[in-house]
């Protein structure tokens, strides 16, 4: 059981995720609806979850998000999972080049995903755990176009890396995918490899999804013209 | 953002001398927008005479002080710089007229004929600037911004307008009148000046050498002071008499130089405004359905397949059949909340309002079947106006090349550079394609006008299409 503070400024909304977490079998400390309100919570209920809209009062642009990066520079462990209505990968981006020293426990998913009430609260005991969940679809869009060293994956590596950037173990991966886990394996190694990726360099499979997170925010400049 | 004026235009009773007024490349060279709204009421009080700084001045200060102050110096300058300009525009037409006449038989004589003719362009343009020695405010320009690249439009723009023919005559104006003006002027300086140094003049050459009225030679220094007096009037009517014509030149370059408020014109001022209004309540009505859409049509749809997933708990392993149906709306539900994403996306996309021109254009270009190269380097967050507009010109290019051109690679760069942001989206296709044939484009030029700012398209055919946008963004 986890607890949760939750910020989301539609009432309908939160009403139906308060039932979800709810019957998810969690406990909702605190369900508020703009971005101070979330912060004062965290502070007096000390959640082990953050679930926050991006969108939200007073201006409704990207307070949530905000105030979500805001709250991880004053608690670096705490888990963070955003909730959006963007696949714009910029604030993917932001989320994960702005939550702190530490990339564990942050998810950014489009609402869309609350209807798959199973995987939803999967992915949300995975943040919890301090995993990192991207929303397949902005991985996707990601992928589906990439520069050099992306366009050396083969399609299952990238169905792979897809996977893995959801925080899927090679386990769970392979379970998708159905083959075998040691296949899986390979093929991790195969897109470490293609990624340049350094095995001492830490948590390979956070790093690789990063690099194209981050990559995306600065396009490679264009090629001297002749 | 317009600079300050040169000294002497609320203030000009400083007795300065060598360090003199500003020259035409005073401090400010912003221009004023054509036609824009903002400060379009200034001149709306059309049959007020425009006031003259220099007979302001005249009038309003004491003569000692007028006389002391910058004035005079300036006026001097201003008119004995009209001495050699005038004499090289006189030389320049008529060396444009008669190579033209002569080699008219071979062709190439036209083409000088026509530049005689428009050579009021570039002295205008000149005139308008020197004009800033003895005016605070520089003259706007006069002409119309051209839409087309190309020498035949630009060619066929500037012949149709008035103001050219208009700077044309003030050319020969000023070759024929203002040298002879100037010349005037300095010869009663000249005049003026010996007379005041004459006792110097007669203590350095010897006595009773320098003869002042002929027959009478001035005996030594000393006899020589009331010359000096009469000098010192003598300069003194020099710095009126500049100041007064002067003010003609100005009164003149103001009728030829500056933008006629005819009422034609003050009739495009209003239309352009109401452009612009208009514009913005497209604009204002567009974020409203967007706004509308997220928090209505958007959240209901969330809601719903949040039930549909709980039904599917409740319902469990019990029924196949029913939980079938279930996954099927809840996957109908997600397509069209997809669709919902991409319709708002289309209208506003939120993620250039919440990071901006280049990360929107960056998610764009991440979505393009070609691939795309974006550039976009801006120290700052541009006004609304500007990234709305610029953000669809870059979408409308991109789904342009996509579509007409066959492109392999497209590159979007864009820079803030004098307050300017400038697009450039080039790609590698086949060209030729024609902004005229467009209503995509000329669309897009014309959200483009509203803001004062331009599309360019240079695209021949066999390419390489390049699309430039330069739009003015003074926050």
């Amino acid at each position: 059981m986890l607890r949760v503070v939750l910020a989301e400024d539609a009432v309908l909304l939160r009403a139906g995720l308060v039932e979800l977490l709810t019957r998810g079998g969690h406990e909702v400390a605190a369900a508020v609806g703009d971005a101070p309100a979330l912060k004062r919570a965290v502070e007096s209920e000390v959640p082990d979850i953050v679930v926050t809209d991006v969108r939200m009062p007073p201006g409704f642009r990207d307070e949530g998000l905000k105030a979500a990066l805001e709250l991880r520079a004053d608690h670096a462990d705490l888990p963070v999972l955003v909730l959006s209505q963007y696949v714009a990968t910029a604030y993917a981006t932001q989320l994960l080049s702005g939550g702190g020293t530490s990339l564990t426990g942050l998810g950014y998913l489009l609402k869309d995903r609350v209807g798959e009430v199973a995987d939803f609260l999967d992915a949300l005991r995975r943040v919890a755990a301090g995993e990192t969940v991207v929303d397949p679809e902005v991985v996707r869009v990601l992928l589906a176009r990439r520069t050099r060293p992306l366009a050396r994956l083969t399609p299952r590596e990238h169905e792979v890396l897809a996977l893995m950037a959801q925080g899927l173990t090679n386990q769970a991966v392979a379970h998708r995918l159905t083959v075998t886990e040691a296949s899986v394996v390979k093929h991790a190694s195969n897109i470490f490899a293609k990624l340049d990726l350094d095995p001492a360099e830490g948590n390979r499979r956070v790093l690789a999804v990063l690099a194209h997170l981050r990559d995306s925010a600065t396009e490679e400049p264009p090629p001297p013209s002749p | 953002m317009r600079g300050h004026p040169p000294d002497g235009a609320d203030g000009p009773t400083e007795p300065d001398g060598p360090d003199g007024p500003d020259g035409p490349d005073g401090p400010s060279r912003a221009r004023e927008p054509h036609v824009q709204g903002g400060g379009g009421h200034e001149r709306e009080a059309a049959s007020a005479p425009v006031p003259v700084a220099v007979w302001d001045a005249m009038r309003h200060l004491p003569p000692h002080r007028f006389l002391f102050s910058s004035w005079p110096l300036r006026c001097w300058a201003y008119l004995c710089g009209g001495v050699p300009l005038g004499f090289a525009v006189l030389l320049a037409m008529a060396a444009l007229l008669v190579g033209g006449l002569v080699l008219s038989v071979v062709g190439v004589g036209l083409a000088l004929l026509v530049g005689a003719a428009l050579a009021g362009l570039p002295l205008g343009r000149l005139e308008r600037r020197r004009l800033r020695l003895v005016e605070p405010q520089p003259l706007p320009d006069p002409h119309r911004p051209v839409s087309d690249a190309g020498l035949r439009a630009w060619l066929r723009t500037r012949c149709g307008e008035r103001a050219t023919w208009r700077e044309l005559g003030y050319a020969w104006l000023l070759a024929l009148v203002s040298p002879a003006v100037g010349l005037g002027v300095a010869l009663l300086l000249l005049f003026a000046g010996l007379l005041v140094v004459s006792p110097v003049l007669v203590w350095a050459l010897a006595p009773d050498t320098v003869m002042i009225i002929p027959g009478e030679a001035v005996p030594h220094p000393l006899a020589a002071l009331p010359f000096t007096a009469v000098g010192a009037l003598a300069l003194a009517l020099a710095a009126y008499a500049a100041g007064l014509l002067t003010g003609v030149h100005v009164r003149t370059a103001h009728f030829l130089l500056a933008p006629r408020d005819e009422p034609l014109t003050r009739h495009v001022r209003e239309l352009t405004r109401s452009r612009a209004r208009l514009a913005d309540a497209f604009e204002a009505e567009r974020r409203r359905i967007e706004r509308d859409l997220h928090d209505g049509a958007q959240q209901q749809l969330v809601a719903l397949t949040m039930t549909l997933g709980f039904a599917e708990m409740e319902l469990g392993d019990g029924n196949p059949a029913v939980a079938e149906l279930l996954a099927r709306g809840r996957g109908e539900a997600r397509r069209a909340l997809e669709q919902l994403r991409d319709l708002v996306r289309g209208i506003h996309p939120q993620v250039l309002t919440d990071h901006g021109l280049a990360a929107a254009v960056t998610e764009v270009a991440l979505r393009h079947p070609v691939p795309v190269a974006v550039d976009i380097d801006l120290p700052h967050r541009l006004p609304d106006a500007v990234e709305t507009t610029a953000y669809f010109t870059v979408t409308e290019a991109l789904a342009n090349a996509a579509k007409h051109s066959g492109a392999g690679r497209v590159t979007v760069t864009g820079r803030l550079r004098n307050g300017r942001l400038t697009l450039r989206i080039t790609d590698d296709g086949r060209g030729g394609a024609d902004p005229a044939r467009g209503t995509g484009l000329t669309g897009l030029a014309d959200r483009l006008a509203i803001l004062d700012g331009r599309l360019t398209v240079a695209s021949p055919v066999g390419g390489p299409t390049e699309l430039t946008v330069e739009v003015p963004c003074s926050a």
